[in-house]
């Protein structure tokens, strides 16, 4: 049996579905980011496997962008976890409570 | 002979993701994430897409993940305390997770995608030089537009991780 969309859709939905309990369940903000990258990565291989069996350029380009702004977001997401750990010496979400009452 | 390397790398890659979930160390999470991203490349090498593969090595399994290791050893995180969820969000996570993967069964055993997936078409994304091509004529703009938003992403990460200083003390 040779190896269809079908079987790269699955592993993809996979590896998103996997992600996304990461980010449910976890509690440290730097292990929920790192799901979220997973979920992206995901998304990547799902879009260049459509533009494979589709023989269409677009979803190559289109994960191109994605992989740049992907790296501008981490870049930008770990200096944001940094500073809030320099404000309140923790990464754990559970006590990232500022805005509550 | 690529039905072997497909299974081999998408099992690779789920288990190394699932590895990222479950491991309570973040050291050892970022390193299980290297493995995905390494194995999520060669699943890319099977579909051809050779520039993508190399991008993912190195913006991912280079940039972004040392980058990760270096706040991780930053901030010297403690362990996972092992916190008790409560039973309503965990109930509530496996109920989104079962509905995921149910999506992901109806999805995969509709005919919608396999329709496409008898015909093998040309390889697209293997002439770096149409890659190119399309890159700098039709997605113009997009480029552009994401190397304005790199430029934005790294004035904003510069103004957080200055120290804030106070009013009077900037001349």
């Amino acid at each position: 049996m040779t190896i269809g969309l079908e079987q790269y859709i699955f592993v993809s939905s996979l590896l998103f579905a996997i992600g996304f309990g990461g980010v449910l369940l976890r509690k440290n903000t730097l292990a929920i980011y790192m799901c979220l990258e997973l979920m992206l990565n995901a998304a990547n291989l799902a879009l260049v496997a459509f533009s494979r069996y589709h023989g269409a350029m677009g979803g190559n380009l289109f994960v191109f962008f994605i992989i740049t702004v992907a790296a501008a977001e981490v870049a930008v997401g770990l200096a944001i976890i940094v500073a809030l750990f320099r404000k309140k010496q923790t990464v754990v979400v559970g006590e990232l409570n500022a805005l509550k009452n | 002979m690529t039905d072997f390397f497909f299974y081999l790398f998408s099992t690779i890659a789920l288990a190394s993701a699932a590895a990222v979930v479950l491991s309570r160390n973040t050291v050892n999470a970022a390193m299980f994430l290297i493995v995905c991203f390494l194995s999520m490349a060669s699943l890319f090498v099977l579909l051809e897409a050779y520039f993508l593969a190399v991008i993912q090595v190195l913006v991912y399994a280079g940039a972004v993940v040392v980058l990760f290791l270096f706040i991780i050893m930053l901030l010297d995180v403690r362990e996972d305390a092992k916190r008790k969820l409560s039973p309503f969000t965990a109930g509530a996570g496996l109920v989104g997770f079962a509905i995921l993967v149910m999506g992901i069964i109806a999805v995969v055993s509709s005919d919608s995608i396999k329709a496409t997936s008898e015909v093998l078409p040309e390889p697209s994304g293997a002439s770096l030089k149409a890659f190119g091509n399309e890159l700098f004529t039709t997605y113009l703009l997009p480029m552009q537009v994401t190397g304005f938003l790199l430029l934005v992403a790294m004035i904003g990460v510069i103004v957080l991780s200055k120290k804030l200083q106070e009013p009077e003390e900037q001349s």
